[in-house]
């Protein structure tokens, strides 16, 4: 398969790794006709913003929502939830818009508030999962429409699926943990099918 | 149990900055417009360099109530400066909370003789380097970031170069090196041996390497992005021209397209004045401020 990773800014170079060692191709897009052919698309971390801006003046935005909208997976870490929300608290940034979820951006504090932690995700098995948080955002309120995979507490969802969207809080690009890009290519997988 | 400091999380901020601009502010008003134009982040100071190299004497941190008028104004990192050596000034600005602290040339050394242990802190610091063993001994130190030194506030492009350059080729050498060979690598770059190890294994520095240091077009910005930076900082570049917001934003397309010449042609149509450059000829050795640190 092939995965559009979102190269305008950020962490895309880890992600195309792990697309890459999963036996996929990976393709950086930087411009609209890069998106074609692409079964499915990664919105790395880094800063939303900066990507939300960029999408704007490079004619990203309008194609990815519309093939997001005609079914192609997006899967979003970090930045890439918060583009990937309806809601950013307190924020008229740029976005996505397509997840029914209102995000926190820098909802744990400034980076020395950072953190790594061990969560837990029923759909990936027993096995607890490493989870880098780095300014990260939560997701604060949730419509009946998105499924819960992953929560700190019962305020704060960090990772969440509606659809074909995937939005995750924190970085599994950073640690070996293949886990949640398997489940994101299983995800491309069935929309192919 | 949540684990904060650790060098996942320090390095992993580096990471998320990749591809992006972080500029040198010294108003929220200048912060604003960085953050507006696309910034990943900004370091906040109470001079440019080029101003700071003006004005001489001794340069020190900048005023708290400077970095968190900055803070409060962007939602995107908020670095700040502390003189090399100067661990009290680290201190305090990990207790303002910025994002990242810079152990910078830029400021007058505290010390001559040791770098701070940047171990001994959560919050992540990046630190200037003009060859690979300079490099990897601030890694050693706990650094969690690198740039180039350049020669800070003369938008002059050539020592970033020289500096890229030179890390950019002793990387290559180390990696076409059998292994009996890096113990003395190591010793004539005085640089630590676990570190040579793992630049030999990665095929790169194992921390973010930015470019720094004499930034002042989207041209030199891309130039140095297709010598193998990550990213780019551009201090004096932005604030110091004739139109700071169109130059801030042009810099910022130019990073992000730095291997597309139709894009950077067209993004540095038309951007006023450059900031005044130095020819690096001029400034006397011991005033160019990348000789400071070892």
């Amino acid at each position: 398969m092939k995965i559009g990773i979102l190269a305008l800014q950020g962490a895309f170079r880890e992600h195309r790794k792990v697309i890459e060692s999963l036996g996929h191709t990976a393709v950086e897009v930087r411009k609209p006709e890069q998106l074609e052919g692409v079964d499915g698309i990664i919105i790395p971390g880094g800063e939303s913003t900066t990507i939300g801006k960029l999408m704007i003046d490079y004619s990203l935005l309008e194609p990815i929502r519309h093939m997001a909208q005609a079914g192609t997976p997006i899967f979003g870490t970090c930045a890439g939830m918060v583009l990937l929300a309806k809601d950013i608290k307190g924020s008229d940034q740029p976005r996505l818009g397509l997840m029914d979820v209102s995000v926190v951006r820098n909802g744990f504090g400034r980076q020395v508030d950072s953190f790594e932690e061990d969560i837990n995700i029923d759909a990936l098995g027993e096995k607890p999962f490493r989870a880098v948080f780095i300014r990260a955002p939560y997701i604060e309120s949730i419509s009946p429409q998105v499924g819960i995979l992953a929560q700190l507490d019962r305020d704060r969802v960090v990772l969440a699926r509606q659809g074909n969207l995937l939005a995750c809080a924190f970085h599994p690009e950073l640690t070996d943990d293949k886990r949640i890009h398997k489940y994101f290519l299983q995800m491309v997988k069935e929309s192919k099918e | 149990m949540a684990e904060t400091g650790t060098l996942k999380v320090k390095t992993g901020l580096a990471e998320m900055l990749k591809g992006g601009v972080i500029m040198d502010v010294t108003t929220p008003e200048q912060a604003k417009i960085a953050e507006e134009a696309g910034a990943c982040a900004v370091m906040a100071l109470e001079r440019v360099p080029a101003d700071i190299r003006a004005a001489g004497g001794v340069a020190r941190m900048a005023d708290p109530t400077v970095i968190q008028r900055i803070m409060d104004a962007v939602t995107i990192p908020v670095m700040a400066k502390a003189r090399i050596g100067h661990f009290v000034e680290a201190q305090i600005l990990e207790e303002l909370g910025v994002d990242y602290i810079d152990e910078s040339e830029v400021l007058t050394p505290a010390d001559e003789d040791f770098h701070i242990n940047k171990h001994e802190f959560k919050v992540p610091f990046v630190c200037g380097a003009r060859d690979l063993g300079e490099a990897l001994r601030r890694i050693g130190e706990g650094a969690a970031m690198i740039r180039t030194k350049g020669e800070p506030g003369t938008g002059n492009i050539v020592e970033a170069v020289r500096h890229m350059r030179r890390v950019m080729s002793e990387i290559r050498r180390i990696q076409n090196m059998p292994e009996e060979e890096l113990m003395t690598a190591a010793k004539e770059m005085r640089a630590p041996y676990e570190l040579v190890l793992k630049v030999k294994e990665l095929g790169r520095l194992p921390v973010v390497n930015f470019a720094a240091g004499g930034v002042a077009t989207p041209a030199d910005a891309a130039l140095m992005m297709q010598l193998g930076a990550d990213g780019v900082f551009v201090g004096s570049g932005i604030f110091k021209s004739k139109d700071p917001a169109a130059r801030a934003k042009a810099i910022v397309a130019a990073v992000t397209h730095y291997n597309e010449p139709k894009i950077l042609a067209e993004v540095s149509k038309d951007l006023g004045e450059a900031m005044p450059g130095i020819e690096i000829s001029s400034i006397e050795p011991h005033e160019r401020m990348q000789e400071r640190g070892w």
